[in-house]
């Protein structure tokens, strides 16, 4: 203002306003009276009694609903001008908060103007209170909200279509996560497999996947396995990496040539600049004819090692080092190990979503595969459902702290005993 | 689960003492009691609490199909009183929960010294057939959705975990104007369509335990010939019209409102 003034007397002799007219020109503003600036304000004045009834109201208001003052004043309480909607809105939300805060501000509510159009307002009241704090009545103030609504209105609408988009995103990676799995686990005589696939984000198609399959002569075979990344690359990946498994194994079922055929197949598919990996353990089944139970002969590639809970409480790792990852190098390394599956005894698979869960969501701690290993031995001896039960109980402890899909595979020998048993 | 936690109840007033228990209705949680609870708690073991999906309670405890239908409110209320064990109660259910109530006590009466029916309605909605008149039209309600959204625009995920309950850090939801009435805009959907969309006509007959029924003077929601029909379908009830204007005598006229249910509740009922 002192800058306006000064800017002003420079040019006062040549014909333009002096200070002294400026000066005359504020004070008629602002003898603008408080009347008409109630009257006239660019918002809609309201005062109510405490139950409602309309006591006061500006000309604004009044031009904008189309009634004279004597229809309102003494007449129509403030929930009468609402849409039959907006009174129900009124009397459940608005008029309670406003008796329990003294004050409720920013309400989107509609009114029903004379000839029946509505009008979209953004409503504020305080209660005006005594010296004695008693409750005298209610000042609302109400704004023109069209342009702002239909804005919303828009937002609103934008928002519900992003919710429908999601719900089909998420229907659509169920769909494509469930074809990726076997739908149920084949039945073998003699052995009891039961698996567990944690989802851990429903946004994303996670890349674990497993399966377990008969071969030739009595024998079976499964897979366990991990492909690096998420989403419809690994998605596709997966798929690649099963059918390529079954196959080769039909082919030849030596575990290491199965995973060295799978190699084979991705450094072919993935040659270039745009790599692609996965970790697998393979796994051949033959039932021992010399005594009860199975051999199992694992071979893996880059894979976390199997666990081997024993009829006897012990439970340790089936360690296949040097195992190199499926799908990077032309001749990968694939270790190989064989174990007998006694009865009672409880083989596991699993992938490194759940050793690699923090423990503590948004900590830095893991699970890590010692604290693996020390669940399994509190948990030897054990079944297959027993086993899958106690992992999927561990993942819901994690929450949010599972990033990763985690798949789990066991493979138990039941004793002959309870077999007769049962 | 523990259900004191799910519907956040609150104990006040003397132990022992008979029981009256204040269940808040669509829109806001229990502090819509707070006007009546210093007068009700001299004299009564006073028992708020929130509705699942209000207020304080549990979110995790809200599914759709449970409280897609007021059984799923007054199996809550059951629930609350078995798990609570202070004997026989009387019911104070405002609004919606009036409803709550009569189903709760139609099926389990032993439960209840006595139902207050505060400015009830058993069906909002007009059925002409019949001849009664509710108050409002299904074109109504959907309106009364749209003012929903329209005031659910703030809501968003970031605002979600402040209003439904922040267990290490209660005041910011405090001091969060308007919290009260917060809810999440799909739950507060599914209760509003409960709400206003149920029709318990057929059960007011099935209450026998004593019954008041108290409504306000000048009600837009449950108007005057409303209670009548309840107080006339209910067998034995007794009906008071309060000063009270409005839909909510408890924050209106709390001194009137907290007598009312003071004179019920000491005779036992």
């Amino acid at each position: 203002m002192m800058c306006e003034t000064g800017d002003a007397e420079e040019g006062g002799r040549h014909g333009h306003r002096g200070p002294e007219d400026e000066q005359a020109q504020f004070s008629a503003l602002l003898e603008d009276s408080a009347e008409d600036l109630y009257e006239h304000a660019p918002c809609g004045y309201l005062s109510t009694l405490l139950d409602g009834r309309i006591a006061k109201v500006n000309v604004t208001l009044l031009d904008w609903l189309g009634y004279g003052r004597d229809d309102l004043v003494g007449r129509k309480h403030f929930s009468d001008l609402l849409t039959v909607g907006g009174r129900l809105y009124h009397e459940t939300h608005y008029a309670p908060l406003l008796m329990m805060q003294g004050e409720v501000s920013g309400i989107a509510l509609e009114l029903k103007a004379a000839d029946g159009s509505r009008l979209p307002v953004l409503v504020t009241s305080t209660v005006k209170t005594g010296s004695d704090g008693q409750p005298l009545l209610i000042r609302t103030t109400l704004f023109d909200a069209r342009e702002r609504r239909a804005y919303e209105t828009e937002l609103l609408r934008a928002r519900k279509d992003a919710d429908l988009e999601r719900d089909r995103l998420k229907r659509l990676n169920a769909t494509l996560q469930r074809t990726l799995l076997p739908p149920t686990l084949a039945s073998v005589p003699g052995l009891d497999v039961t698996a567990y696939y944690h989802i851990a984000s429903v946004d994303e198609v996670g890349g674990d996947f497993y399966d377990l399959f008969p071969l030739v002569d009595g024998t079976w075979g499964l897979f366990l396995g991990d492909v690096c990344g998420k989403g419809a690359a690994a998605a596709a990946l997966t798929s690649l990496a099963r059918y390529t498994l079954r196959a080769a194994a039909v082919y030849d079922p030596d575990p290491a040539t199965v995973l060295a055929n799978l190699n084979t197949v991705l450094n072919h598919e993935y040659n270039g600049n745009d790599p692609r990996f996965c970790t697998v353990v393979f796994g051949l089944l033959t039932p021992d004819t010399d005594r009860d139970g199975f051999r199992v002969t694992l071979a893996s590639g880059g894979h976390p090692p199997a666990l081997l809970m024993r009829a006897d409480g012990t439970a340790d790792y089936l360690p296949t080092p040097g195992g190199q990852l499926i799908g990077v190098l032309p001749d990968a390394h694939i270790a190989t190990t064989t174990v007998h599956l006694a009865p009672g005894d409880t083989l596991l698979l699993h992938t490194d979503g759940l050793t690699e869960a923090h423990t503590v969501s948004g900590d830095e701690d893991r699970y890590g595969d010692d604290a693996l290993l020390d669940f399994c031995r509190t948990l030897a001896p054990t079944n297959a459902s027993d086993t899958t039960d106690a992992v999927r109980g561990l993942l819901d402890t994690f929450g949010t702290g599972v990033e990763d899909d985690t798949a789990v595979l066991a493979v138990h020998v039941p004793r002959p005993t309870r077999q007769k048993e049962q | 689960m523990d259900v004191r936690s799910r519907n956040h109840v609150t104990v006040t007033g003397p132990a022992g003492g008979p029981v009256v228990m204040l269940a808040h209705g669509f829109g806001c949680d229990q502090n819509m009691w707070r006007l009546v609870v210093p007068a009700l708690e001299k004299d009564f073991t006073v028992v708020l609490f929130d509705h699942v999906g209000s207020g304080k309670s549990d979110p995790s405890a809200w599914t759709r199909e449970r409280y897609s239908s007021l059984d799923g409110y007054a199996d809550d209320v059951l629930e609350l009183c078995r798990e609570l064990a202070l004997g026989p109660v009387t019911f104070v259910g405002h609004s919606v929960s009036a409803m709550m109530g009569v189903l709760a006590a139609a099926r389990e009466p032993e439960a209840f010294a006595g139902l207050v029916l505060l400015a009830p309605s058993p069906c909002f909605v007009d059925d002409p057939d019949a001849g009664y008149r509710g108050g409002f039209s299904a074109e109504d309600i959907d309106e009364l959705l749209e003012s929903l959204d329209a005031n659910y625009l703030g809501w968003s995920g970031a605002m979600a975990p402040v209003i439904m309950g922040n267990p290490e850090r209660p005041e910011l939801g405090e001091e969060l104007t308007n919290s009260f009435c917060r809810a999440d805009p799909e739950i507060a959907r599914v209760f509003a369509r409960v709400t206003f969309l149920s029709d318990n006509r057929q059960d007011l007959a099935r209450v026998s335990v004593p019954t008041l029924v108290a409504q306000c003077s000048r009600d837009a929601i449950a108007p005057p010939e409303v209670g009548a029909f309840v107080h006339a379908q209910i067998p034995g009830s007794r009906l008071v019209t309060l000063n009270a204007t409005g839909h909510c005598p408890q924050l209106a006229a709390p001194e009137e409102t907290a007598a009312a249910i003071a004179a019920f509740a000491r005779a036992g009922g």
